[in-house]
This record gives C-alpha cells, structure tokens and sequence, in this order.
C-alpha cells in the first residue's frame, strides 16, 4: 500500500503567531539558537492502488481545493519512501523508550 | 406575506438561535434550514450563523464548504440570493471563495470577546442598506481566527470598489489587515463580517441595538 504524504505550510507573507509562540518558548526550555519556527500541518493519505501519476494528480487536486486553503497556504505532495516510514516508527520507539 | 429568512445549522453551530431571532424582531420570518439538505425551503435570503461548524477541524468553515446546503446557497449567491455570514459564517463564506481573503487565527493568540466600535463603510449592501454611511456602532466580537488577511492587490480592489464594509475603530482586535471587520461581494448581496450583529438586538441582552439594521436592511430589500 502506498503512502502519499501532503504538506501543508502558511504563505511565507502570512504571520504564523503559533511559530512565533513556539519559536519565543524555546529559549525558556533551554534551547538557543533557533531563529525561527514556522508551523504547519502533515496529512499522510494511505491510497488503495499505486502512487501512480494519476493517483497523484487526484491527490494534488484534494490538497488544492480541501486540505490546503491556497489563498493562505502552500502545498508539497509526496510519495513517502516505505524505507522513511521505518525509520519513522524506530524512532518514534526510542522516542518512546526514552 | 412575511419574508423568509433561511438560518442554517451546521453541527457545531452556536448562533443559529440568536440569528433566527433577529430576524423575527425585524419583522421576518425566520426558517431554519440543515446543514444535511439541499433544499432552502423556498427562502428569500440565508445568514451563515456563528460557531465552530464541524468542530473547525482542518480549517474554520473549510468542511461546511462542502456541506450539501452549501451548494445550494453557493449557487444562489450567484444568482443574487442576499447571503450573510457572520463569524465562523464569513469563514465559510472565504472558503467557498464567495468572498476574496482568508481568516487566521488572532495575531495575539488569545480569543477575544468584547463589545467592538465598528464603522459602516459601505451602506449600499443588501444587509447595510439601513445604515447611514459612516455610521459607527458598537456590536458584540468574539473570536479565535478572526484575522482577515488577502493579499495586497486584492485588499486595493476591495478598497478601491468600496467593497470593505465594515472596518474596525478603536483598537484591531486580531490582526486584520487594513483593520477589516468584513467585506462584500462585487454584486453587494454576499457579506461576511466577523462581529456578530445577531446578539445587538435588543436592549436586555446586548450591548446597543445596532445590530438591527442588518436584519431590517435585507427585508426592505427583498420587498422593494
């Protein structure tokens, strides 16, 4: 089964007051150094057949007019690579384990 | 006959109640119309009502867009039908591309609710028409993404065709650009504001009675 992954991220020009909220708590928490957080949304859409080019264009047509609002919003669809979704649960575990 | 004024209920709509009952104290005859059906019962005019439709998950008012009722209104509006959104109703209407921009959440992060001085810029609106131009008014706020943003070429047509409505006084409550509280519409019968007009009725439960004119407004209209 393949996974298509749909990143969605406010315009450049449009004012993230939630990054900014995050990006401003950091250096309470004791992390210095990061200049700025810009805050968004990640859809993981498992699909039934193949992330062929017409799967992907259906996909990219769902992102335009639902999952993303393009007058505020940026969209970057992608097929996840099986090896990345691994390597995503690993370290979710340790994550966990820790 | 009465005028009809279709209110709809989305789940997770708060003001439907309120909206329906101004349009009673305006002398119309409130239908409630669901988010689940197509039909608007035969309705003169339709009001978007505030709220948290479908839990405002993805984006506010992005699921409504697609509710059936919608496609209907969406159609309507088109052909002239007077369309009023109020709050999480404007955000429904910015999603359905009715009117131009977007809102996002308060530049301050916090919800705001007060009682919030407004200025009339467009009096020429199917719901504005009872106001002088110019008129200030003072009509309850209360929101978490009430942030009107567009980008600049489309805020200087709006400006410029006299399509900003209503423009904050006092202070900018969430960050709106160009201190915009709501739009029309180039035909003038679609308006989006995020003050709620429907809780500035009368003078036991609102803070003036400002908020009556919008709903006066679209009968006289629709009677003329």
């Amino acid at each position: 089964m393949a996974r298509v992954v749909v990143d969605v991220m406010l315009k450049p020009e449009i004012l993230d007051p939630q990054g900014q909220a995050v990006q401003r708590a950091l250096p309470r928490l004791g992390f210095e150094g990061i200049a700025d957080v810009r805050q968004g949304k990640r859809f993981e859409l498992d699909l039934e057949g193949p992330a062929d080019e017409a799967a992907l264009a259906r996909i990219r047509e769902i992102a335009g007019t639902f999952l993303a609002n393009t007058v505020i919003e940026d969209f970057v669809v992608r097929v996840e690579d099986p090896a990345e979704a691994v390597s995503a649960d690993n370290n979710a575990e340790e994550g966990a384990v820790r | 006959m009465t005028t009809r004024v279709g209110v709809v209920t989305f789940p997770g709509s708060l003001d439907d109640r309120d909206a329906g009952r101004a349009v009673k104290l305006a002398g119309g005859e409130p239908v409630a119309l669901w988010h689940g059906d197509k039909d608007l019962h035969q309705v003169d005019a339709v009001i978007l009502p505030g709220g948290f439709s479908y839990g405002d998950y993805l984006r506010c008012g992005a699921i409504a867009r697609f509710s059936p009722v919608m496609e209907t209104i969406i159609a309507g509006a088109r052909d002239g039908l007077p369309v009023l959104g109020i709050c999480n109703g404007f955000q429904v209407l910015c999603e359905s591309h009715l009117l131009p921009g977007a809102l996002t959440r308060n530049d301050h992060l916090h919800f705001v609710c007060r009682d919030q001085r407004l200025r009339v810029e467009n009096a020429a609106t199917a719901w504005t028409g009872d106001f002088a131009p110019g008129a200030e008014i003072t009509v309850p706020l209360k929101n978490g993404e009430g942030g009107y943003v567009a980008d600049e070429a489309t805020l200087d047509e709006l400006e410029a065709e006299g399509r900003v409505v209503f423009r904050y006084l006092d202070v900018n409550p969430n960050g709106s650009r160009r201190d915009i509280a709501g739009v029309t519409n180039a035909a003038g019968n679609v308006v989006g504001l995020m003050p709620h007009p429907e809780h500035a009725v009368e003078a036991l439960t609102g803070p003036t009675t400002d908020g009556l004119p919008f709903f006066t407004s679209v009968l006289k209209k629709l009677v003329a």
